[in-house]
């Protein structure tokens, strides 16, 4: 019999809404499986577990736990590569920030479209809700992303189904209509009643799961492109801008400096890549030189790594100053005082 | 066979392990070194899902997490 069931792939974020959608994909006997894509910007709890001082965080991947509550596969597929054009050059804009959240979706949906195409299912589905996001999820720009991702009518938002014209799966029978539901809106009420009743567990809907929303993350990334003189990055750079204090006191270079244990284990990564800094005799963090410095400029990243170590209050402190190629000298200087370290550095 | 997936960040250690372990015969292991800690939850999770078994995890002195897993018959 499994094999006569229609397929469906449903956009797994993680999140309570396409977790439901999934479930009632399940309840009408539809084989589903998730999918969940991988852009370099995704919020995950394990961002936060790098810091060892933040054990309170859930660290797991929400798509994963919401595939193993539903009993079905999910592929995690790495399109960092393509989704830059998304980043870059985004057809419909931006939103508050960096988000490119229209030409997000139509990308993912069309990835999905192709992936669909490629493993001979029939459908897919998410999570949507109509008018419940600004740009992605309206009335008008529900056919859009429908179109730009060539998933067309084989494209089904169960959650808000009967406000939207029939679909393929409805108007073939494959699903049932009926036993999909018409939400909209901001409230989050039915969906948080429909998890209590299944016995779901789901992830906070706070804080969007995009770091390209993030005011903060994107004043990281635009300062990185105008250090630069020209809009790009690589996945380094995008890991790297999750981590650490950013301060740029020079416009030539910055410097990413661990705030404890975790972070300045996950900075240690990057020793091959960049100049890296640290004091040898008192506790404190790693921190990474991104850009040119001259004397007086290395002075200054050695006297900032200073200032956030142990020895901040010493007269003198000796910082080890080694480049990616493996040399390693040593600096003596004086910490930055505190009223030195100029509010607007911090990125 | 082994593979290195430190400094990476969730979900990258499942990605390089979805894609090694399509390489690795049905009862052979893949040795898993990662340091997102967040792995000791999620490799395991997509092991299930995925009907691999994972058979040891251990963290080393140098703070390196070790995932040992023997390969299911799907790929």
């Amino acid at each position: 019999m499994e094999n006569d069931k229609r397929k469906a792939i449903v956009l797994l974020s993680g999140g309570l809404d396409s977790l439901l959608a999934a479930r009632l994909m399940l309840d009408q006997g539809i084989h589903v499986e998730g999918i969940n894509f991988f852009t370099g910007f995704c919020v995950e709890g394990h961002t936060h577990a790098v810091r060892r001082d933040r054990k309170d965080r859930v660290v797991r991947n929400n798509a994963l736990h919401s595939a193993e509550q539903l009993g079905i596969r999910l592929h995690i597929v790495d399109v960092m590569d393509d989704y830059k054009d998304v980043v870059l050059n985004p057809r419909h804009g931006y939103g508050a920030h960096l988000n490119p959240c229209l030409d997000c979706k139509a990308f993912m949906i069309g990835q999905a479209r192709s992936w669909i195409e490629q493993h001979g299912f029939d459908f897919i589905v998410t999570g949507e809700v109509l008018g419940q996001r600004p740009m992605s999820q309206r009335r008008d720009t529900f056919p859009v992303v429908a179109r730009e991702s060539g998933a067309l009518d084989r494209l089904l938002r169960p959650l808000s189904a009967w406000l939207l014209p029939p679909t393929l799966p409805e108007r073939e029978g494959w699903v049932d209509r009926e036993r999909l539901l018409g939400l909209s809106g901001r409230n989050r009420k039915p969906q948080i009643a429909l998890a209590r009743a299944y016995g779901f567990e789901y992830a906070q809907p706070s804080g969007g799961c995009c770091f390209l929303t993030d005011e903060n993350y994107a004043h990281k990334l635009k300062d990185l492109w105008a250090s630069r003189g020209e809009r790009r990055y690589d996945f380094d750079d995008i890991m790297l801008l999750k981590i650490g204090r950013h301060l740029r006191p020079h416009p030539s270079f910055k410097l990413i400096i661990g705030r404890e244990e975790g972070e300045n284990r996950f900075l240690e990564g990057y020793r091959h890549r960049f100049t890296h800094l640290w004091a040898l005799e008192h506790k404190g963090p790693l921190a990474l030189l991104q850009g040119d410095v001259d004397e007086a400029g290395l002075d200054l990243a050695c006297a900032i790594t200073a200032r956030f170590g142990q020895g901040r209050c010493e007269a003198r402190v000796r910082v080890a100053v080694s480049e990616p190629g493996g040399t390693v000298g040593e600096r003596d200087v004086a910490p930055l005082p505190a009223h030195a370290l100029a509010t607007d550095w911090y990125l | 066979m082994d593979l290195d997936a430190r400094y990476l960040l969730c979900p990258m250690p499942v990605i390089r392990v979805s894609a090694a372990i399509a390489h690795v015969a049905a009862g052979d292991t893949l040795t898993v070194r990662c340091t997102d800690p967040g792995a000791l939850h999620d490799i395991p999770a997509w092991c299930r899902l995925e009907g691999h078994e994972v058979v040891e995890t251990r963290t080393e002195p140098s703070g390196d997490i070790m995932i040992v897993i023997r390969a299911g018959g799907r790929k």
